[in-house]
C-alpha cells in the first residue's frame, strides 16, 4: 500500500489521461455523430449511403483492431501523430458510429403526426427542428448517451494495450515494478466504480431535469 | 426515401428537387476527392504494390488466418455458453425476495459492469501468476470475458422481466400460481422472446471483447494478423484484411438477430392462435379448486 501512496503522482497521472481521452473523444464523438445523423436524415442519396456505410463499418470491426490499424498501421502510409492523439481520434471515430444511431433512434421516437400537424399548421424545416423534434429527441437520448459515455470511459483502458499509460496500464506498471497486485487493482477498480456511478449520477440528474413533469 | 425524410420535409418542389440535384453532385465530387486522396496515400506508399496483398491470396496464410477464425469463434462460444446462463441466474438472483440472493448478485453485477474488461485481463495476466495461480492461457481470456459479460446479460435479463407488464404475473399469482410456478409458466417465456434480439447484440460485443487475445497472445484472429503482418512486414493489410473479417462476421450476427426478431414474433403470433386449448388445460385445475 505504501507503494502506491509513495508513487500516487504517477497514478494520478494515469488517471488524468483516462479522464483526458474520455472527454477529448466524447466530444468529438458527440460531434462527428451528430453531422453523421444529419447526413443519414438528409435527402441527398450519396452522403446517406455514405453515412450508412460508416455506420456499419466502424460498429462491426472491434474497438482494439482500430487502434492497433491507426497506431500500428497508419504510420505505414506516413500518418504518424502523437500516441494519444491517434488514440483519442480512433475512439472518436468508433464511438461516433454508435452516437450517430442514438440519436437517429432519438428522431424517431417524435411521431410523425406532430412534425406533419406543425407543416400544417406552417412551421417552417428549422422551426419544426427547434420547437418540436429536438426538445423531445433530446430527452429520450439522454439515457442512451449516458450509456456510450460510460461505455467510452471504460473503453479507454484498452489505450493502454497499445501503450498508453493511462490507469489501466499504470495498474499494470505497479504490478510488475512494485509487485502489489492486489492493492493496486483494487484502487484502480475503485477509481472506475468512482467514474462509472458519477457518468450515471449525472445522466440520471440530466434526465430528470429535462423531463416533463406531468 | 428513408422514413425520417418522409417525415421530416415536405415532398420538395422544383426548386428543392434542383437544390437537392446539386447536393448530389457536389457530394459525390467530395466522395470522389476523398477516394482519391485515400488511393494516393496508399500508392505513394507503395502499398498498392502487389507483393503487399500477395500474401492473402496464398493458402498457408489464408489457413493461418482461418485459425485465428476458429479461435475467435471458440473463444465467443465458450465465453457465451458460460455467460449467458449465468446472466440469467444472477438477474434471477437479483429479482428474487431472498437478501442472501439479493445483495450478492446486486453487488456482482455493479462491480463487474464497472471494471474495464482489460483490467481483469491484467488482473489474470499478471495479478494473480504473483500470487501463484496461473491459469491457461485460453482461460485468461475467456474468463475476464465471462465475469464482464455475464453482469451485462444479467441487467438485459432483467430489464427484460421487469418491462413484462404487470398484470400477467399479477393474474398468475390470482389464479393461485406459486412465485416460481408463474416465473417458469408466465413471465420468463415472454420475457425470453423480448430480450433475445439484445441477446443476439451482446453476442456481437462477446466476439469483439475476444479481439483481447491480442493482449494475451492467444491464437485468435487479431493476434495471427499481428503475428502475421510483423513477420511479412506488411501490418497494415494484414489489420485491414482482418477488419474486413470481423466486419463480415459480425454482420451475420446482426442478421441473425433480425431474423429471430421476426421469427420469434411469429411464434408468439402462432401460440395466441393455438393456445386457446392449452390455455384452457392449463387454467382449468385451478378453476375446479375454486368451484
Amino acid at each position: 500500500m505504501n507503494a502506491i501512496i509513495d508513487h500516487s503522482g504517477q497514478l494520478a497521472h494515469g488517471l488524468f489521461l483516462t479522464l483526458a481521452m474520455t472527454i477529448c473523444g466524447f466530444a468529438c464523438a458527440l460531434a462527428l455523430g451528430v453531422l453523421l445523423a444529419v447526413l443519414l436524415i438528409s435527402p441527398v442519396v450519396p452522403m446517406r449511403t455514405l453515412a450508412s456505410v460508416y455506420v456499419a463499418v466502424f460498429r462491426n470491426i472491434p474497438l482494439l483492431v482500430w487502434l492497433v490499424l491507426f497506431v500500428f498501421g497508419l504510420p505505414e502510409i506516413g500518418l504518424l501523430y502523437s500516441l494519444l492523439t491517434t488514440v483519442t481520434v480512433a475512439m472518436a471515430l468508433y464511438w461516433a458510429a454508435f452516437i450517430c444511431e442514438v440519436i437517429r433512434s432519438g428522431v424517431r421516437t417524435v411521431p410523425p403526426g406532430q412534425i406533419e400537424a406543425a407543416r400544417a399548421l406552417g412551421f417552417r424545416f428549422i422551426q419544426i427542428l427547434r420547437h418540436l423534434v429536438l426538445p423531445q429527441a433530446t430527452r429520450s437520448m439522454v439515457q442512451p448517451l449516458g450509456n456510450i459515455f460510460i461505455a467510452l470511459t471504460l473503453n479507454t483502458s484498452l489505450a493502454a494495450a497499445v501503450g498508453v499509460r493511462e490507469l489501466t496500464g499504470e495498474a499494470q506498471v505497479f504490478t510488475i515494478r512494485y509487485d502489489i497486485p492486489i492493492p493496486i487493482f483494487a484502487v484502480t477498480t475503485a477509481i472506475y466504480v468512482l467514474m462509472t456511478l458519477t457518468g450515471g449520477l449525472v445522466t440520471g440528474r440530466l434526465e430528470r431535469k429535462l423531463a416533463i413533469n406531468r | 426515401m428513408n422514413t425520417e425524410a418522409n417525415t421530416l420535409f415536405d415532398v420538395p418542389g422544383p426548386r428543392g428537387r434542383r437544390r437537392i440535384r446539386i447536393a448530389t453532385a457536389l457530394s459525390l465530387v467530395a466522395i470522389g476527392a476523398l477516394a482519391l486522396l485515400a488511393v494516393h496515400r496508399f500508392a505513394d506508399h507503395g502499398m498498392l504494390a502487389a507483393d503487399q496483398w500477395r500474401m492473402f491470396a496464398q493458402w498457408p496464410t489464408i489457413r493461418f488466418l482461418l485459425v485465428g477464425v476458429q479461435a475467435t469463434v471458440v473463444v465467443t462460444a465458450v465465453a457465451a455458453a458460460i455467460a449467458f446462463p449465468l446472466g440469467a441466474l444472477v438477474a434471477l438472483a437479483r429479482l428474487s425476495r431472498s437478501r442472501y440472493l439479493h445483495w450478492p448478485a446486486r453487488a456482482y453485477v455493479e462491480i463487474f459492469r464497472a471494471i474495464p474488461i482489460l483490467l481483469l485481463l491484467y488482473v489474470f495476466l499478471f495479478g494473480l501468476p504473483r500470487l501463484g495461480l496461473t491459469l491457461p492461457t485460453f482461460w485468461q481470456l475467456v474468463v475476464p470475458i465471462v465475469a464482464s459479460n455475464s453482469a451485462v446479460i444479467a441487467e438485459i435479463c432483467r430489464a427484460g422481466i421487469l418491462a413484462l407488464d404487470r398484470g400477467q404475473s399479477e393474474a398468475a399469482y390470482s389464479l393461485g400460481m406459486t412465485y416460481r410456478r408463474a416465473m417458469h409458466l408466465v413471465v420468463i417465456p415472454q420475457a425470453v422472446r423480448k430480450v433475445t434480439p439484445t441477446l443476439v447484440g451482446q453476442l456481437v460485443r462477446l466476439l469483439k471483447d475476444s479481439t483481447l487475445g491480442y493482449v494475451v497472445s492467444y491464437i485468435e484472429l487479431l493476434h495471427q494478423a499481428q503475428v502475421l503482418g510483423e513477420y511479412y512486414h506488411i501490418v497494415l493489410p494484414a489489420y485491414l484484411v482482418v477488419a474486413a473479417v470481423y466486419v463480415a462476421i459480425n454482420m451475420a450476427l446482426s442478421r441473425l438477430a433480425h431474423r429471430l426478431e421476426n421469427g420469434t414474433g411469429l411464434r408468439v403470433r402462432r401460440t395466441r392462435k393455438t393456445s386457446d386449448t392449452a390455455r384452457a388445460r392449463l387454467i382449468s385445475p385451478f378453476l375446479r379448486r375454486t368451484r
